[in-house]
């Protein structure tokens, strides 16, 4: 009799150590969605709000000046976004190419596959502070170049390994049947595998967009910022994410509704990128 | 007959030298292919070397005290790193208290007992949560978070956990919302998805025959969950929580908005405080000469905080996923 009590008394302790875990893990999960919903309400809300098409034609008003947009930060983002890819999309697949095509042989592969992956959340101010010491201090002025190097510097690393991983996923018979053809390796690597793995490098890139259009820390000693609207990559550019910063933090009520107009755009913006990557991948893996 | 073997011995010299061509074309490849992926390595060393030249009048001059001195003045040109360390430190540490038992939850749920078909699209929505720009999160913090702690969330803390004994003096000093216990706060949701990713990555590498056979023993989900997969994934939860860690430690954005940005060392949680790049970005734009040195003495230090524990994180993480391949 006493036996099964304590047997019962045992299975119960257990059973309800088992529903608080669970429902602690499903708490925990709720908490996450929520804050995900509510972060986005709110963009949504307080961005939609001061979101007029004057923000697409003017540019970002003076200090106590009424109205403006954000037609110059917009397309200040856009160049140097654009820029940064164009560099960093070469240098990241090519590298993720030696990675996996020539990746098991050397050690070199190991020691630069450990660096991109520590790159990846290296802390991105200090990457400003690089090209700051070795680009704008050289040159004496900000500029647009050295925004997008500095994210560069962060796009190359996501390139890198996104690309290594979807060649390897290639099946080594592709590879093969195409050796045996004759093929000579760099065609092989290009015509074959990386044709293969296309839509997943592409993934990638966009990826690595999505990373970098909001990156605000690289941008601050790099390309600073630009009241007026221009398009000369060689001086001081204005961009979304530092014109959202010191708007955010200003006293005046119409830079504060414009930064909430640009985080939306921002988040809008990566948020696309990144379910348009998902997207395309899983089409890629399903076809 | 003799035209045959001459056209035999061009055929074999014309392979050969296409076969000559392409091993140097290969050669090429090979060797422009490493030249990229040299580029990156070359980064890392600039980046070390770089900061470190423009760091070295201040460290010459601070000697390696430089880093436990508690002094930031810029008037007076006297620098010392230790405040900012703190800073960074404190708000990193509740960003882990606060972001690892939630990571872990949403680990489990995701690969325990939620619905096969949730599984999709609540995992996206979570790694949705990382690609939330930072500045976002700082944002949100500053407007919205701030404001709801300062009347809810630390009258709360104070009137309970401030009343405690020793642990008390942490919570108290005035309300405003901002303060080193908000950015670790807004730090934690930061970095939620991180280490909740890698967790769930982690845990699905358990072999199934290990949690069928426990679960055939009688086991609770949570037990199974408690003795069989937390011990085979060890290594890799810890990657995942240095992971987080290392990047709470370097983030930006979002703490520069919410820790209140002063250059002191305050017990209460509740005070302001700065981190190191939280000052970097505050200062970098109007520091001159030593000033700028200082703060480049930071940003090594920064640096090189971060990479010995993203490097940890990224060794504990290489290991837990061999030992798939062994135990199995």
């Amino acid at each position: 009799m006493n036996a099964t009590n304590m047997n019962q008394n045992l299975y119960r302790r257990r059973q309800f150590a088992n529903r608080m875990g669970m429902t602690l893990s499903m708490l925990a999960m709720g908490l996450g969605l929520f804050v995900l919903l509510w972060i986005l309400a709110l963009l949504f809300k307080n961005g939609f709000a001061a979101l007029h098409w004057t923000v697409f034609t003017q540019s970002t008003p003076a200090p106590g000046s009424e109205g403006g947009g954000l037609a110059n930060a917009i397309v200040g983002s856009l160049m140097m976004v654009g820029v940064t890819t164009l560099i960093s999309t070469p240098i990241g697949i090519f590298a993720g190419v030696y990675l996996s095509e020539f990746g098991d042989e050397s050690k070199i592969a190991g020691v630069t596959r450990f660096v991109t992956d520590v790159m990846l959340s290296a802390p991105s101010i200090v990457l400003g502070l690089f090209i700051y010491a070795v680009l704008v201090a050289q040159v004496k002025h900000f500029s647009g170049w050295a925004g997008s190097l500095a994210l560069a510097l962060i796009a190359i690393p996501v390139v890198v390994r996104t690309t290594e991983n979807m060649l390897r996923l290639v099946p080594g018979s592709l590879r093969e049947a195409a050796f045996a053809l004759g093929a000579p390796r760099w065609k092989v690597s290009t015509f074959v595998t990386l044709r293969a793995a296309r839509a997943g490098v592409i993934t990638g890139v966009m990826l690595a967009l999505a990373r970098i259009s909001g990156e605000t820390a690289p941008l601050l000693f790099t390309a600073l910022n630009n009241q007026f609207f221009s398009t000369n990559m060689n001086g001081p550019m204005s961009n979304l994410p530092v014109v959202i910063f010191q708007f955010a933090m200003s006293p005046y009520e119409n830079w504060v509704r414009l930064a909430w107009a640009g985080a939306l755009l921002i988040t809008l913006s990566v948020l696309v990128l990144n379910i348009l990557a998902r997207v395309l991948f899983r089409e890629k893996v399903a076809g | 007959m003799n035209s045959t073997s001459a056209d035999s011995g061009m055929l074999e010299k014309n392979m050969l030298a296409v076969v000559k061509k392409q091993r140097f074309q290969d050669w090429i490849f090979h060797k422009s292919t490493l030249l990229f992926s040299l580029v990156v390595l070359l980064a890392l060393l600039g980046i070390i070397v770089s900061l470190f030249i423009n760091a070295w009048p201040a460290f010459s001059k601070f000697g390696i005290a430089f880093i436990w001195t508690v002094e930031w003045d810029i008037i007076n040109e006297e620098f010392g790193a230790a405040i900012a360390i703190y800073g960074t430190v404190v708000s990193s540490l509740i960003a882990l208290l606060i972001a690892v038992p939630l990571a872990f939850g949403i680990a489990i749920f995701l690969t325990e007992t939620c619905p096969l078909w949730l599984r999709r699209p609540l995992g996206t929505a979570i790694e949705l949560l990382a690609a939330v720009p930072s500045i976002i999160y700082g944002m949100f913090g500053l407007f919205i978070f701030a404001p709801l702690f300062a009347e809810y969330g630390q009258p709360a803390l104070q009137s309970t956990l401030g009343q405690m004994p020793i642990i008390g003096v942490l919570f108290g000093g005035a309300m405003n919302g901002i303060g080193m216990l908000a950015a670790g706060i807004v730090l934690a949701f930061m970095i939620l998805p991180f280490i909740a990713a890698v967790m769930r990555d982690v845990f699905a590498i358990v072999p199934p025959i290990l949690r069928e056979s426990a679960y055939g023993m009688g086991c609770t989900t949570w037990e199974v969950v408690k003795n069989i997969v937390l011990p085979y994934t060890q290594k890799g939860v810890i990657g995942g929580i240095m992971l987080g860690l290392g990047r709470a430690l370097g983030e930006t954005m979002a703490v520069t908005f919410v820790i209140g940005n002063s250059q002191r060392i305050l017990p209460s949680l509740f005070a302001p405080g700065s981190s190191i790049a939280s000052t970097l970005a505050n200062e970098f734009g109007e520091a001159d000469d030593f000033h700028l040195s200082a703060l480049f003495a930071l940003g090594f230090l920064l640096f090189v905080i971060t990479f010995i524990v993203l490097g940890l994180a990224k060794w504990m993480i290489i290991r837990a996923e061999k030992a798939k391949g062994t135990k199995t």
